[in-house]
């Protein structure tokens, strides 16, 4: 308000007989650069679960934001440390509940590299086929949700869900579990597919496209998603590798960072596939990122079926009861659906590691929130954490 | 009716008449036999009931991975909008339904309660999953509440880790028995209908070894120790 508008509203409120002048003005002052701070969760629908995120406000605008977690640590780590290594595994699954495929592998990794196992050919295969699937339906469903944050109230994750249904229904039918797998072992898989599975798995792969033309065709280019997430939660690369992110929310911001290509783990160097960037590291370009590799995992699993080569699924020499591996320690890594999910073991030659650390992709990637937040408004806050992508059970183990 | 003197005592009913049965004592085949004649019998209460039971709203809330399960339960495939109960409310005081989907950990248990507390009664429980209903795979860990049926009362226990949709829309009928059955008056009256019982319970905090109180004795005593 200018000083004008002070003296006209004056001059007014006066002929009404009101004592106007300072009175006015001070309740003006007195509002005005107010800060206010909102609490948003750890219940609230758009945090993604039992997130909070304390918002302090300039009228819509935020100034400052400080997340708070921690209303999902359920001693994953402290729980391990007394667990055999085997006996892990099914708590993996629980980490990235949406992802448990990719998180017995990394988990599988790590103890691989401590022990010293090797992993026949078809497990390999199978390995980056169930990893691969898993990055469909959990970047399907992140669509999904990002667009129930931009207020779409569920059409797109009624779509994301019909598609996780049917690849559910096949780990299912191959670990028994719809979420929680627990498919991956120390020097193999736990079971190996039919010949039918692998049909219905093909076909299923086969025809995801046609399912990513339709969401695309539904939702890029619409013009409320364009107007909200075009230039919103902008993240500079340099910042991005300081703080240490990975994986979609990394790449979003243009930096070349792949562990499928850079470590080359598993089987990935024989597989032909593009890794997408984006330019602006803005929502719409994380978005983008998503739909990209989802169309890039397809390529992968295509791939995987036709080279899928016959054998044993476990390394004969692999020992699961009473395993205990020599004393050392171990990282193991890989490119999760949400980043750089990463276990690292200290084995002192017991059954039980001596320490197990997660490295959670979803935690990092949170810590820049506030960086991409700034300046926003609190709608957009809830865009930007869904375009993050993060899964509490990781963020807080 | 209206301008009958308030002075008058009620006439008594009439008593039946010879061989037909007392209300209440129609058998099902009797009604359904009436029924078909256009002729409906009904009490209030099993109307009351009838219609709380096929709107139930449940809170939009979830906390760990049987979220994931209770969302899947909500789309097209399993579509629980088939049993009334599709309209999940963010805000408690809109909501009849609190189901605990995940592990409830000592630093969320708090809000958990106060979330109970401001729901409007009548009000209902599912705990979903071996985590609400006993801390589940994480019973060991320092920070996790031994089941949320320490601190509110809990109407439906869905096992399994997480439970299939299927399970939760089971869940879901159960409770709808349960509230067809309800009685509004009398001794065993319903929860809501009762002035002594309460329907808020105190909000624990985080003390410093455990939650303070760790449990709520109104609902819940520990189990007898197995004789030996
Ligand atoms: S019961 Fe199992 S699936 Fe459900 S929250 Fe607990 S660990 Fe997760």
């Amino acid at each position: 308000m200018s000083c004008s508008d002070f003296n006209d509203l004056d001059a007014e409120l006066t002929a009404f007989g009101h004592p106007g002048g300072s009175s006015v003005r001070a309740v003006h002052d007195q509002f005005h650069g107010d800060l206010l701070e909102v609490s948003m969760g750890p219940q609230h629908p758009s945090t993604h679960g039992v997130f909070r995120m304390v918002a302090t406000l300039d009228g819509e605008q935020i100034v400052k934001l400080k997340p708070v977690f921690g209303y999902l640590h359920r001693n994953h780590e402290k729980i391990a440390e007394n667990t055999t290594y085997l006996g892990s595994m099914p708590y993996t699954d629980r980490l990235d509940y949406l992802c448990s495929m990719s998180t017995n592998w990394a988990y599988a990794l790590a103890v691989e590299k401590l022990s010293g196992q090797a992993v026949p050919d078809r497990a390999q295969y199978l390995r980056i086929i169930m990893a691969e699937l898993t990055r469909l339906v959990n970047h399907a469903c992140l669509v999904g949700f990002l667009f129930n944050d931009l207020g779409t109230s569920f059409t797109p994750l009624l779509y994301a869900f019909r598609e996780r249904e049917k690849i559910i229904d096949l780990f299912e039918a191959l670990s028994g579990s719809r979420m929680m797998c627990n498919y991956q072992r120390f020097g193999g898989c736990r079971v190996d597919p039919t010949p039918e599975w692998l049909a219905a798995a093909r076909t299923l792969v086969e025809n995801f496209p046609r399912f990513l033309d339709e969401y695309e065709r539904m939702l890029t280019g619409n013009e409320i998603m364009l107007a909200r997430t075009q230039g919103i939660g902008r993240l500079d690369p340099a910042h991005a590798v300081n703080a240490g992110l990975t994986g979609p929310v990394l790449r979003a911001s243009g930096v070349d960072y792949d562990l499928r290509k850079v470590d080359g783990y598993g089987f990935y160097p024989r597989f032909d596939f593009r890794v997408p960037l984006g330019a602006q590291g803005d929502t719409y370009d994380r978005y983008m990122l998503r739909i990209l590799e989802m169309r890039e995992s397809v390529k992968i699993l295509v791939q995987a079926f036709r080279d899928l080569p016959g054998g044993p699924i476990m390394d004969p020499k692999a020992k699961l009861r009473s395993f205990r591996p020599k004393a050392g320690e171990a990282y193991g890594r890989l490119e999760g659906p949400k980043g750089e999910l990463g276990f690292y073991l200290i084995s002192d030659g017991t059954p039980n590691p001596y320490r197990y650390r997660v490295r959670p992709p979803s935690l990092i990637n949170l810590t820049l929130l506030e960086e991409m937040c700034l300046g926003h408004t609190i709608a957009d806050a809830v865009v930007i954490l869904g375009s993050i992508d993060i899964v509490l059970g990781e963020v807080d183990r | 009716m209206s301008d009958a003197p308030q002075s008058t005592p009620a006439s008594p009913r009439p008593a039946p008449a010879e061989g037909f049965p007392a209300a209440g004592n129609i058998s099902d085949a009797d009604r359904e036999e009436l029924r078909r004649h256009g002729i409906l019998l009904t009490s209030l209460e099993e109307l009351y009931n009838w219609g709380r039971s096929n709107s139930i709203w449940p809170l939009q809330f979830g906390l760990a991975c049987c979220a994931i399960e209770m969302i899947a339960a909500a789309t097209a495939r399993f579509d629980i909008a088939r049993f009334g109960a599709e309209i999940f409310r963010p805000s408690p005081r809109q909501a009849d339904l609190m189901i605990v989907s995940g592990t409830v950990t000592k630093k969320m248990a708090p809000l958990v309660v106060r979330l109970w507390n401001q729901m409007p009664e009548p009000k209902y429980c599912i705990a979903m999953g071996a985590c609400a209903i006993s801390g589940g795979p994480f019973k060991q860990g320092y920070n996790v509440l031994k089941g949320i049926d320490r601190l509110i009362p809990v109407d439906i226990y869905i096992p399994g880790c997480p439970p299939r949709p299927e399970a939760l829309l089971n869940g879901l009928i159960q409770l709808q028995k349960q509230i067809k059955g309800e009685k509004l008056t009398g001794p065993d009256a319903a929860r809501h209908t009762r002035a002594d019982l309460p329907s808020e319970y105190p909000i624990p905090a985080y003390g410093a070894h455990d939650l303070e109180p760790a449990k709520n004795p109104a609902v819940w005593t520990p189990p007898a120790p197995p004789s030996a």
